[in-house]
């Protein structure tokens, strides 16, 4: 289980995170809602200690993340693999190197394994052969969130933090994308915790939802309780309306 | 007045803060020159980058300094009736100053400015930050076999740069001058002493060494997109020539 406690975080006066609370319980998918330039992904950065806090702790298992340096830092780290919001693959690897790539640097398996293991992952994400020898730029978003995907499963990780799988997806690939997801996490039985504005679909694969706003955590229950909810800020969001946009 | 104070005090803060982490940088570089793994393929990818594919205007940059040398030194030396100590003076400019100098200006230019712009769009399209996320320490795979590699190819270089330099001279000043060969190799074999070698060898180590550590700087720490890279690899190119030029000062005072 991972809990924030009180997590800080201002950028250039302007407090971003300001005193979140939160648990994700373990092998449920937690989904954080909210509109764009909230915080949504640098909450996920801090998460997986890529940014530090000004205040607050991340706790995982007991162990304080934002505190943990060194070894043990990259010890936590290796229970996290990250899906970046622009997929963030090797652009000088091709796909078939850069789903392969945690495995040979991180490991010694033997080089069937490790192709063994890699087209193991394709085809879980449904990607043909075809792609494999392919390099990122010759991708489509939709390809290139499956690779990155991929790779993330790769690592068997115990937490998948997905920064806005779907975003610039058009709908049929959103919902492709979003079974995937539903569909790994059923096998493997990870972690997720998803950064996504992607309303109502997002519902359809959440255990739990959290609406973040103004830095705070203003909302939190299963989807049903996020569409009950009468807190007028979340249903504006949820419901899309314009006037949202203007507090 | 107040404010030019302020903006003063503002810049002044940044360049200081900039040094500093700048010697963080080369200082975490150094520690890690200690740890495994050391990735001898992307090092050899590297010295293919940096050295192999710097080698032909090295080589062209070599043969025409050689070349002006030889050409300025014979007319300056025949006032004296010296033309005789042309070969000693093409061989102590090019192997104590010109070579190391201008080999670190040339490498900075093509390959610093590219391995800026290589880091600064994996910086950009979160490609570093996928790789502390896979737990891989991103200075260790992406900046150390670059500042391996430039430390090994640019004395290398600076090697090539100093022989076809001579033979650039040698084609001017015997070949085409009259100068006599034997006179032109025997005053350089009495006059290139050790020091003058090992002086030009620490010399390139030294600009190899700033020229990566710029470039990777740099790249590592580039924001604000295309735009951001493209800083980036100007500052690269102008921060490097000018520390050249200042270590190279510094350098020769002691190998003096």
């Amino acid at each position: 289980m991972i809990k924030i406690v009180d997590l800080s975080r201002t950028f250039n006066g302007h407090a971003v995170l300001d005193g979140i609370n939160l648990e994700i319980l373990q092998g449920e998918i937690t989904v954080i809602i909210g509109k764009s330039g909230v915080g949504k992904s640098v909450l996920l950065k801090h998460i997986i200690g890529l940014l530090k806090p000004d205040r607050g702790q991340i706790i995982i298992d007991g162990q304080d993340i934002t505190r943990a340096r060194g070894a043990a830092l990259k010890a936590l780290k290796q229970r996290f693999a990250y899906l970046f919001q622009g997929g963030a693959l090797f652009d000088s690897l091709p796909v078939f190197e850069n789903v392969a790539f945690p495995l040979r640097e991180k490991t010694k398996l033997p080089e069937a394994e490790i192709i063994s293991r890699t087209k193991e992952r394709l085809a879980q994400v449904a990607l043909s052969k075809e792609v494999e020898n392919k390099y990122p730029d010759e991708l489509s978003g939709g390809m290139k969130k499956r690779v990155a995907l991929a790779r993330a499963l790769i690592q068997e990780p115990e937490i998948i933090l997905f920064d806005e799988p779907v975003t610039g997806l058009d709908p049929p690939m959103t919902n492709t994308v979003f079974h995937l997801i539903s569909k790994t996490h059923q096998e493997s039985g990870y972690t997720a915790l998803i950064v996504s504005h992607d309303i109502p679909e997002i519902f359809g694969i959440a255990d739990h939802v959290a609406m973040l706003h103004k830095g705070r955590i203003i909302a939190y229950g299963s989807p049903e309780d996020i569409q009950r909810e009468t807190n007028p800020v979340v249903q504006h969001f949820i419901q899309g309306e314009p006037d949202f946009l203007e507090e | 007045m107040v404010d030019l104070i302020r903006q003063l005090g503002r810049r002044t803060l940044g360049l200081v803060q900039e040094a500093g982490r700048m010697q963080l940088f080369l200082l975490e570089a150094l520690g890690l020159f200690f740890i495994p793994p050391y990735r001898p393929r992307s090092i050899i990818k590297q010295l293919q980058f940096i050295g192999v594919k710097s080698s032909s205007i090295i080589l062209l940059t070599g043969a025409f300094t050689g070349m002006v040398l030889g050409l300025q030194g014979f007319y300056t030396l025949r006032k004296y009736g010296s033309e005789g100590a042309l070969g000693s003076a093409v061989a102590l400019s090019l192997v104590r100053e010109l070579g190391p100098v201008l080999t670190a200006l040339m490498v900075s230019g093509r390959a610093g400015s590219a391995i800026t712009a290589e880091i600064g769009i994996m910086r950009i399209t979160e490609q570093i930050d996928a790789l502390d996320t896979m737990a891989i320490n991103p200075m260790q795979y992406v900046v150390m076999p670059k500042i391996i590699a430039g430390l090994l190819a640019v004395p290398l270089l600076t090697a090539i740069f100093d022989v076809i330099g001579i033979w650039g001279g040698y084609l001017v000043g015997v070949v085409l001058l009259g100068v006599s060969s034997g006179s032109y190799f025997s005053g350089m074999v009495q006059s290139v002493e050790s020091l003058d070698v090992n002086g030009g060898i620490v010399k390139s180590l030294v600009f190899g060494l700033t020229i990566m550590l710029v470039a990777c700087y740099k790249g590592y720490y580039t924001a604000r997109g295309a735009e951001g890279v493209s800083r980036a690899t100007t500052q690269t190119v102008v921060l490097s020539a000018v520390l050249v030029l200042g270590w190279d000062y510094i350098l020769t005072s002691f190998f003096m």
